[in-house]
């Protein structure tokens, strides 16, 4: 009898400088198979389809949970975490590529350091003084931590810069990721002592109105995550922030 | 003198931790992660941090989550270190919710606790069931804003390759390897703190990260750091087998009220509904009544593996066992454990809320690591540890919740405590030996690109993980762990022959992953023999053979250190501080 097997199309490309080509592997079917798991499965058998010796698939993978936002790629035209894409929910062949938003280092591995930057530049964080013992943190109504946790289940993964239209070297546009963590620390009772200079670096150019309201990213964010909402709230803080930097001369 | 330099590799809560006491106390960090740090392993923590804030009025107190701690743990954990840590512990609940953690809240605007494994109070504060998320943003962000100040410099995709040592045996700095470009470069230090996580990947498929291949704290050990508790695995009762690993099911799903049964009959084919109470076996509940579903993991895990393997009533005969949450209404579930039961949901098909889960034990957590003195600091001066890499507060068993307790506050103590080593250490003399280090390091990576064979990384680590899994996990045979041991020797001779399909220099994960592999062989044999001769059973340690603890022979830690030779490492026995409290039988099924 002849084995079950799963056919992929995979894009590879091994340097930024390089020719990208697609390959193509078949691999055997197993039950609850993700695209991951087929990763693995070629870098044991590193064999394309007709029977080529080829070199293992580069791309990024950490937790295998959707958790740590490493392997977000493009599968089957969407952008996506490729743990959570189970090979039985997809059309075949299954065709993998990397994020394209972003510069490709090799195969499906691609620089999103970009996103960090942007997080340094609106200061997420809360300013505490220090760790050492300040006693307990400020009282917070559960309703609260409801609409804040939401926000801090980012993971990073970039899906929703992927697929924005807005998001390119043209515009410099920040992105949704980052606009949801300023809300979030703008929210904080500790954090909005920073709301002003947050609010401040997203009124420049590459700030909050590139945004063109496409809403792609609340449809693609893989931990539901209300973005666009988020976008408008705080686009409307920023306005206001503008014109009270303006009144104030 | 100039400002010290510390180098911190592994950017999860441990590492994070220590960076960030470094930096406020005006030390300058180097910072290496093979992954962005915010993508740590730390993240897959679910279920919460343990502190005694007695919050309840339930009368906990810190002595208290001292005691479960140690019986928890078999009493094999040095008593000193681990009441420090739950002294400490609500003051790190405080500090972590000051710093913007969603922990989950009570109406009045408190921290909301639940209970979890090995405890009778509600001793856990959690945020939803991502909590270790939740936590490492945290400091991820405090140590971004350090950053933005210039006191911290990150390399994040780095891998650590070894630590630099001189003459005299006292650490220097670190070699590491560009995972882009290849780059083999050493970096100078003053004192570096590894804080590099699990071993998962030793036994293939676990909970754990694709990192957490224990790599790096195998490197130190073949460079003579002591490596202690090898033989100490945890392995999870609750995890959803997957193709490419095992996925945790947090033990918050029992602590919120999720109960652990199997049909009583054999082979009973009805759908869950159709099993009326009566015909249900709550197997923990009737055998430890006290604790019910929330006995100590190691405990929980024999009691699956008897259920299916002794009694033959794993769901439709196969190794699982029903974890039902189907009876609690979904609000309360969404509003506490909405982040596991999405994973579940994804990666299964089935909507928790409605249908019991199916889950299996599957290797969780190293009890064991890098042996440490009170400072944090290895028997290699200047080499620090910090996280599940080193050995100091879990004893035989950890408990849930107390990880990352313990990555934070062995965060906290190594960082100070590293800086102040550093500030009075003597000049080195010539370079350190780092010459020489990094010509060791660019040899085994040279002959690696040019070896001549036919073996592959990836299928050797597979032998490797099933041979771990089969012999070195919940049951033990001490004709099993030869066995095992035999069998990673025959696979370090057949990784002689390993023969990359990829010898490029740009990117290369296979070389990458070689490396590791070569690092994992090492360490499995001191689990491996380590677990052979512990003739005992202590926590998650079990030889149906030896079935009982031996206090007079094995109260003892088990120090491993690195021969180079065929027979693998030598081991040696240390006494354990139980100053605090005298060891008592640990039986969670009695009364009382």
């Amino acid at each position: 009898m002849a084995t079950k097997t799963v056919l992929f199309e995979i894009k590879r490309q091994a340097s930024p400088d390089a020719p990208a080509v697609w390959e193509s592997f078949e691999i055997p079917w197993r039950p609850g198979m993700n695209v991951i798991s087929a990763m693995m499965e070629i870098a044991a058998n590193p064999l394309t389809a007709d029977g080529h010796q080829t070199t293992p698939i580069t791309y990024d993978s950490n937790c295998l949970e959707e958790i740590c936002g490493s392997c977000a790629m493009r599968i089957n035209g969407k952008a996506r975490m490729a743990c959570s894409a189970l090979v039985d929910n997809l059309d075949q062949p299954i065709r993998v590529e990397p994020l394209s938003k972003f510069p490709l280092v090799r195969d499906l591995q691609v620089d999103r350091s970009v996103l960090f930057e942007n997080l340094k530049a609106v200061k997420a964080w809360v300013p505490i003084d220090g760790t050492y013992d300040l006693g307990s943190g400020p009282r917070i109504l559960p309703q609260e931590q409801e609409l804040s946790y939401p926000l801090s289940n980012c993971i990073s993964c970039t899906c929703c810069m992927e697929v924005c239209p807005q998001f390119n070297i043209d515009t410099g546009f920040v992105g949704a990721a980052t606009i949801a963590q300023v809300k979030l620390f703008n929210n904080h009772p500790t954090g909005k002592v920073l709301k002003e200079e947050r609010l401040r670096a997203l009124a420049g150019d590459g700030g909050i109105q590139e945004c063109g309201f496409a809403q792609n990213c609340v449809e693609v964010c893989p931990k539901g995550i209300p973005l666009t909402n988020t976008i408008s709230n705080v686009s409307r803080d920023v306005l206001l922030q503008k014109a009270k930097d303006f009144l104030r001369g | 003198m100039a400002t010290p330099r510390i180098i911190v590799v592994g950017g999860g809560l441990a590492g994070l931790a220590a960076v960030i006491k470094i930096a406020e106390a005006g030390g300058s960090v180097d910072l290496f992660s093979i992954v962005p740090v915010k993508r740590s392993h730390s993240v897959c923590a679910q279920g919460g941090i343990n502190a005694a804030k007695n919050l309840k009025g339930e009368g906990d107190t810190t002595y208290k989550h001292f005691d479960d701690t140690i019986y928890g743990g078999d009493f094999l954990a040095n008593q000193t270190p681990v009441k420090a840590m739950c002294e400490a512990a609500p003051a790190i609940i405080d500090l972590l919710d000051r710093m913007g953690v969603t922990f989950n809240r009570t109406p009045e605007g408190l921290l909301d606790f639940r209970r979890f494994g090995g405890t009778l109070y509600n001793r856990t504060a959690f945020a939803g069931a991502t909590t270790g998320q939740q936590l490492l943003y945290a400091l991820d962000e405090q140590v971004r804003r350090h950053e933005s100040e210039g006191k911290v410099r990150k390399f994040e995709g780095w891998e650590f390759l070894s630590a630099v040592i001189d003459s005299k045996g006292v650490a220097r700095g670190i070699t590491a390897l560009d995972l882009r470009t290849m780059e083999l470069r050493s970096f100078p230090a003053d004192a570096i703190i590894l804080a590099t996580g699990g071993i998962g990947a030793i036994f293939g498929k676990s909970t754990n990260s694709v990192v957490c291949t224990g790599s790096a704290q195998s490197a130190v050990f073949q460079q003579g750091v002591t490596y202690a508790n090898g033989e100490f695995i945890q392995v999870h009762p609750t995890c959803i087998p997957g193709e490419d690993k095992l996925r945790l099911m947090s033990e918050s799903a029992r602590g919120e009220g999720g109960r652990v049964w199997v049909p009583r009959t054999a082979g009973d084919k009805r759908p869950f509904k159709q099993i009326p109470e009566a015909e249900r076996f709550y197997f923990l509940e009737e055998w430890y009544p006290k604790y019910g579903n929330l006995v100590p993991r190691d405990i929980a895990t024999r009691a699956i593996h008897k259920v299916v393997f002794e009694n033959g009533l794993g769901l439709d005969g196969q190794p699982m066992v029903y974890l039902d949450l189907t009876h609690i209404d979904r609000a309360t579930l969404n509003r506490k454990l909405e982040g596991i039961l999405e994973i579940y949901e994804k990666f299964v098909g089935d909507d928790p809320r409605d249908v019991p889960m199916k889950i299996f034990p599957g290797m969780h957590y190293t009890m064991g690591g890098l042996w440490v003195d009170a400072n944090q600091m290895t028997n290699i001066p200047g080499i620090f540890a910090a996280g599940e890499c080193e050995y100091q507060y879990h004893g035989a068993n950890r408990l849930g919740a107390n990880s990352l307790l313990s990555c934070i506050y062995g965060g906290f103590i190594s960082g100070p405590n590293a800086l102040s080593y550093a500030k009075s250490l003597p000049a080195q003399e010539g370079d350190g030996g780092h010459a020489a280090e990094l010509a060791r390091q660019a040899a085994i990576n040279d002959s690696l690109l040019h070896n001549e064979g036919t073996e592959n990384p990836f299928k050797l680590w597979r032998e490797l993980g099933d041979v771990m899994t089969k012999h070195a996990t919940v049951i033990r045979y001490n004709k099993g762990l030869q066995q095992a041991d035999e069998k990673i020797v025959e696979l370090l001779d057949r990784y002689r022959k390993v023969n990359l399909s990829d010898k490029s220099q740009w990117a290369n994960t296979s070389f990458a992953f070689a490396r590791q592999l070569k690092n994992m062989l090492e360490l499995a044999r001191v689990v491996a023999q380590g677990a052979r001769l512990r003739d005992e059973s202590r926590g998650a340690h079990y030889k149906p053979d030896f079935p009982d603890r031996n206090d007079e022979q094995f109260l003892k830690t088990t120090k491993a250190s690195y021969t180079g030779d065929i027979i693998g490492p030598r081991f040696e026995y240390e006494a354990v501080d139980t100053q605090f409290i005298q060891p008592r039988p640990r039986r969670y099924d009695a009364a009382s």
